[in-house]
């Protein structure tokens, strides 16, 4: 039975979709199919992530619309064979979503794969409601900043609102992806700490993922951090979330840089 | 600065001429309007936002009804700016809002009130050209479908030029561009810079993937031969050079 899983946040630029391909690549190392679904209408970005830009030629929107058919539109990527990317489209907005075309087009995604990964784009409205509604579990993104909390709070209430499951009396899954962390900067007390995060959203915790130059590089070269260079401290990070997803129990930690020898050895005389 | 040392601004004014149309009712009056709401009635627009001046010259200062006609032409929503042919001392216009007249004017023939249900005059079809002097930004979708569309400028990541003939980019082409959208094989796409996501002639496409490397960043047009798109290097016929 698929998973569908929604990556949201409420707030812009927390990292949903260098997030949501993260992930899409480290779940289907292991095997599975995975579909990650670009839901950010009109200002499209996981294709870019996905390093998939220029292989588009339908998207979600026509797929909806009735002009493509899904199997047209999926883009499967050169480097993972299990991995798919659903491509938004630039040129529409979010209204060209309908509630019944989402439905039926997530329908035939559970169908496909083992994993539905939504990318949600930024706030409360239409797109991002319908991101979510047909998902099982959400993952909400959030950042070490009061703004950001705030944000995810809200979320986390149309979560048990406003969705599928939600409506149905059931719930939701929830998990909270703390990203953008700088344990430095948390060390002086400039970032809000995790304990304080979690105490306000108390959401479970599937993973740290440590602020890094990395992550910035990986989207602009087109490939997740996961695929470019799985052994830094996001990738690992990442990656044992997806574990986590997965069901197994693991301890959270904050993966930071392993220090070479010279680097140890020149330690405080630079 | 004083106000008295201030220089007086000079006030600039530009002439613009209307054409006000001049109204003869004659008697019966009674009559007369009723032909005037069948001609509103066949082109209920034609007196909106024109000027009317009203001549009583064919009317008596004690015609039946007088005194109702300018109220009665108000009501229709017709715009009186003057008033000619007749006098304000009239007991009949003792309540009309006689407005003040304008001096001069000249006559300038009957003038026909069209009928709205006379079928359109038909449109001359024209192959027209779409031109655009601005880039064209991600998102944006820039449709012709009777004919040519020209952008002076670039065609972001994401944006879509859609046309029913040939597309010509004098800048870098990064979007989509889509030509001879309504089954027209012989159109083609022209670019300063190929850098284009998808390109499709008549329904047949290619993605960025399927560009030639040794076209890309480089000046270019696309033509469909035998069903395929085929990319060819943008050079001008080597001409023979005229002499000075």
């Amino acid at each position: 039975m698929a998973k569908v899983l929604v990556v949201t946040s409420g707030k812009g630029g927390v990292g949903k979709t260098t997030s949501t391909a993260a992930l899409g690549v480290a779940l289907a190392q292991t095997g599975q199919n995975v579909v990650v679904v670009d839901f950010d209408v009109g200002l499209r970005n996981l294709d870019l992530v996905m390093g998939a830009e220029r292989r588009v030629v339908f998207d979600l929107i026509n797929v909806i619309q009735g002009e493509a058919k899904l199997a047209q539109a999926l883009i499967r990527d050169k480097r993972i064979e299990t991995l798919s990317i659903l491509p938004a489209s630039q040129t529409r907005d979010k209204d060209a979503l309908t509630a019944e075309g989402v439905a039926r087009v997530m329908q035939e995604l559970r169908e496909k794969f083992d994993w539905v990964i939504c990318d949600s784009p930024a706030g409360i409205e239409r797109g991002a409601q319908l991101a979510m509604y047909h998902a099982d579990h959400a993952i909400v993104v959030t950042n070490p900043e009061v703004s950001s909390v705030r944000d995810s709070d809200r979320i986390i209430g149309m979560l048990d609102s406003t969705t599928e499951k939600a409506k149905g009396g059931g719930k939701i899954e929830k998990h909270l992806l703390l990203t953008r962390y700088d344990p430095a900067r948390a060390a002086r007390g400039e970032m809000l700490r995790i304990e304080d995060v979690l105490e306000i959203l108390s959401i479970p915790l599937l993973g740290i993922i440590p602020e890094s130059e990395e992550v910035l590089r990986a989207s602009n070269l087109g490939a997740p951090v996961t695929l470019s260079s799985p052994d830094s401290p996001p990738a690992r990070a990442y990656a044992e979330a997806a574990r986590r997803l997965e069901g197994e129990k693991l301890e959270i930690t904050v993966p930071t840089e392993r220090k070479g020898l010279l680097a140890r050895l020149f330690k405080g005389k630079s | 600065m004083p106000d008295e040392l201030r220089p007086t601004p000079k006030i600039r004014a530009r002439g613009r001429s209307f054409l006000a149309l001049v109204l003869s009712p004659e008697p019966p009056l009674a009559d007369w309007l009723a032909g005037l709401d069948a001609q509103i009635a066949r082109s209920s627009t034609f007196f909106a936002g024109k000027p009317v001046i009203l001549d009583l010259s064919l009317l008596a200062p004690d015609t039946v009804g007088l005194a109702e006609l300018y109220p009665a032409l108000c009501a229709r929503g017709i715009r009186i700016i003057g008033i000619e042919g007749g006098n304000p001392n009239w007991a009949a216009c003792a309540r009309w809002d006689w407005p003040a007249g304008f001096l001069g004017g000249r006559a300038s023939g009957a003038v026909d009130i069209p009928d709205d249900a006379a079928p359109p005059r038909v449109e001359v079809p024209r192959a027209s050209s779409l031109i655009i002097e601005q880039p064209i930004r991600s998102g944006q979708v820039i449709m012709n479908p009777e004919g040519d569309i020209i952008i002076l400028g670039s065609v972001g990541s994401g944006a879509e030029i859609t046309a029913g003939g040939s597309i010509h980019v004098y800048g870098p082409l990064r979007g989509r561009a889509i030509a001879g959208m309504n089954g027209q094989p012989d159109a083609r796409i022209f670019t300063h810079s190929m850098q284009a996501e998808l390109l499709a002639i008549d329904g047949y496409y290619i993605t960025a993937d399927e560009i030639d490397p040794r076209y890309v960043e480089q000046p270019a047009q696309i033509v469909l031969t035998n069903d395929t798109l085929v990319v060819q290097p943008l050079v001008a016929p080597a001409f023979t050079r005229r002499k000075a």
